[in-house]
């Protein structure tokens, strides 16, 4: 080959690897970024007097005089919207029966979208749920509903063959030359004053639990169980994947069945997570009959049979991995200890496996950041949607869990188009976990490292 | 077959290939420590003293496989106790294989084989009876690549003691003193026994790794060409080191390098293609060998 040749082969080579990294660095980059916005946006926001009211009410946190005073003040900014509601009502009461009918079916709309942006109105009875009780506790929230006040949306029938399109109707119009029709024009604009909205910092979004629903409040439960879930994961998967190693790389000889073994290893871990849970499902929560009695592991979802199944998921990757780092270990090392009298275990466990332990540690941290972030193999066996803070003795109860929730909320959840906040905060949560025991094993990893280089 | 010649000084010092007391007699020192003067050859008389010493590791008959090719051919042979003795020989010539043999190291390698009798103190090595730990313990080993431990230095030299038991803090400090004093190593180290062992030149790491094996009072220590991954001022410190510890134990030393062997060694084993063709004392083996084989390996005529 030309040297020519050669060189620009080269460059074709180290330019290939290069743009692969930048693509790879871009895509992250639009991966994360909407994550991260969307995610802050749970924490960071403008909250109106209803957040704060809620806060009070519900944690009893924030200033109360303070905000009772707000509130008597945005109250009194509200009032004349129920003063025109009240006269217009009397002015029902002139009109003819369709007429009447036909208002009072609109005023019923009115009266919905207000309580979603303001809630409900004084003497006004709903039902027990939170968020009937308090109008929108987001500004941002609150333009939406505001939209949902001022305009009704129609779909305009189009040409036969043609697609509906959506138009907004101003219902004000609907309400032209009644008491009602100036109370849209005032709502529009005295949100301000009947909101108050300020910029919250609502840290508590990570040690709350969520209310109605995920309406209010934060996402505790879900990180507790995700914890639970991937330590219990790691307890199971971590011990047993060690001790498969350290059998496969010290003990077994090269005989069909271990190669067997190590076949079926790797094709464990290229299984679809969510057969994994079926698996769980079947055998940790159905369990097995054996010689007249029944075993499983709980009678229903709970975090043990979570753990197990996620243990599982995760124990090829922990196999695959220490085996490696032992096999790195130099064959020196094992040599020496076994010169001065140690017997095989001893060495294994006062030599090779500190030797390995940064490369175990490694495979470790990436399959807790795989057991963290699965969810499928924990539909079936672990989660719920709502549920409670769990103590760690509670094993036999279902938990709520960051992946499920998030797929729940995005995929079941009836208010879902409000929630968006809420949902990228409990992805950003999750990814954030995942980075932290990342970085954590990196440094940990490093420092071993460093000891053991010396 | 070559018949080894087991000592090229006749009846007095065949020694019978039999039972000989676990505790090993050691030559007192004033027949040996004359290490000082380095060069062997002048130590005339004296080395006949030596040979009086009682057989420590006597092989019989015996070879090494590995697989169907055999490493090690029939050897015999006998080594004095508390001696030095050399094993020279070109590369592949099964020296190392032997001296691997001698406390089973090459259990480890698969598919390694045996036939024959190897003694240790009367004690057949390759019987199932034997507790292979323990004689690990009586064997120690020193290896071509200082293989410290990843571990402090005091750690390095405790881990033996400690995984036989001694517990006691202050104990195991004494027994790291005084290893690392045989080792002349204690000086250099002294104040940062608790650094990494890794972080030393390789010519302490390699004393360190004798400090070790000694750490556990061995009665034999192999040294497999355990200077020759270092270079010639570390090399000359292990050889004298050899020289302090001539006496104390029984040394058998594969080497490379003949100069190496005529200076630390009181007796040298020439092995070529897996055959022990002449055993003796050094200073014979390297002025009157008695075979044409030794003698065209020494002069440099092959190897």
């Amino acid at each position: 080959m030309k040297l020519g040749t050669r060189k620009i082969l080269d460059r074709a080579f180290s330019g290939l690897g290069l743009t692969s990294i930048i693509l790879m660095a871009a895509s992250l980059i639009i991966l994360l970024t909407p994550i991260i916005i969307g995610g802050t946006d749970a924490f960071v926001f403008k909250g109106t007097i209803e957040h704060r009211a809620f806060q009070l009410n519900h944690f009893g946190r924030g200033d109360s005089e303070k905000i009772e005073r707000q509130m008597a003040e945005a109250a009194s900014a509200r009032q004349p919207v129920y003063d025109m509601i009240e006269d217009f009502r009397a002015e029902m009461k002139t009109m003819r029966g369709p007429d009447k009918r036909y208002f009072q079916e609109e005023l019923d709309g009115v009266i919905a979208a207000l309580n979603e942006l303001i809630g409900p109105m004084p003497g006004q009875d709903l039902a027990q749920l939170a968020r009937t009780k308090y109008g929108a506790t987001r500004w941002d929230r609150a333009q939406e509903n505001l939209k949902h006040l001022l305009y009704t949306e129609q779909w305009a029938s189009a040409a036969p063959g043609e697609w509906a399109t959506k138009t907004y109707m101003p219902r004000a119009d609907t309400f032209a030359d009644t008491a009602l029709y100036p109370m849209f024009g005032y709502v529009e604009s005295n949100l301000q004053e009947m909101l108050r909205p300020q910029w919250t910092f609502y840290w508590q979004f990570l040690s709350d639990e969520p209310i109605d629903d995920h309406m209010f409040g934060g996402i505790w439960p879900m990180m507790v169980g995700t914890f639970y879930l991937t330590i219990g994961a790691m307890l199971f998967a971590v011990p047993m994947g060690v001790l498969t190693a350290i059998y496969l790389v010290e003990y077994a000889r090269d005989t069909k069945l271990v190669r067997l073994l190590r076949t079926c290893i790797s094709t464990l871990a290229g299984v679809p997570s969510i057969v994994f849970g079926l698996f769980g499902m079947a055998f940790f929560i159905r369990g097995f009959d054996l010689g007249g009695w029944h075993f499983s592991v709980s009678d229903n979802k709970s975090v043990l049979a979570g753990a197990l199944t996620l243990g599982l998921l995760v124990l090829p990757t922990v196999i695959r991995a220490s085996e490696e780092a032992l096999k790195a270990v130099p064959r020196a090392y094992k040599e020496a200890a076994l010169s001065l009298g140690a017997g095989r275990w001893r060495t294994v466990l006062t030599v090779v496996l500190p030797a390995a332990l940064p490369g175990v540690l490694t495979g470790t941290i990436i399959s807790m950041g795989r057991a963290a972030g699965e969810t499928a193999p924990i539909i079936f066996t672990a989660a719920v949607s709502t549920g409670v803070v769990l103590a760690p003795w509670q094993v036999q109860e279902a938990t709520p869990a960051l992946p499920w929730n998030v797929y729940a909320m995005v995929a079941e959840h009836k208010e879902r188009e409000a929630l968006r906040h809420v949902q990228y905060g409990m992805v950003m949560v999750l990814i954030s976990i995942v980075l932290l025991l990342n970085i954590a094993a990196i440094l940990l990893r490093a420092r071993i490292s460093r000891k053991l280089r010396g | 077959m070559t018949q080894a010649t087991l000592d090229s000084r006749g009846s007095d010092t065949k020694r019978p290939t039999g039972v000989v007391g676990t505790e090993a007699p050691r030559p007192g020192s004033g027949g040996i420590s004359c290490y000082q003067q380095n060069d062997i050859f002048r130590q005339s008389n004296d080395s006949e003293s030596d040979a009086q010493e009682a057989a420590h590791v006597v092989s019989d008959s015996f070879s090494i496989y590995y697989g169907r090719t055999a490493a090690v051919k029939d050897v015999t042979i006998e080594i004095p106790a508390g001696q030095v003795t050399a094993i020279i020989g070109p590369s592949g010539c099964g020296k190392s294989t032997f001296l691997r043999a001698i406390n089973r190291m090459n259990d480890l390698i698969p598919g390694c084989s045996q036939s024959g009798k190897l003694f240790l103190d009367g004690q057949e090595l390759y019987s199932p009876q034997l507790d292979v730990v323990a004689l690990r313990r009586t064997v120690g080993m020193v290896f071509q690549k200082p293989n410290p431990f990843p571990k402090s230095i005091f750690d390095n030299v405790a881990y033996g003691p400690r995984m036989h038991g001694i517990r006691n803090r202050r104990e195991l400090t004494e027994i790291v003193r005084r290893s690392l004093e045989q080792a002349v190593l204690w000086d250099e180290v002294k104040d940062r026994l608790n650094d990494n062992a890794l972080g030393l030149s390789g010519g302490q790491q390699q004393r360190l790794c004798i400090a070790r094996a000694l750490a556990v009072e061995p009665e034999v220590l192999l040294m497999d060409e355990p200077a020759s991954a270092l270079d010639p001022r570390s090399t000359a410190r292990i050889e004298d080191l050899i020289g302090e510890l001539r006496g104390r134990y029984t040394i058998i030393i594969v080497t490379h390098n003949m100069q190496q062997a005529a200076r630390v060694s009181d007796r040298t084993a020439f092995f070529y293609e897996g055959e022990l063709i002449e055993f003796g004392e050094t200073r014979q083996v390297f002025t009157k060998p008695l075979q044409k084989q030794t003698e065209d390996y020494i002069t440099g005529r092959f190897g």
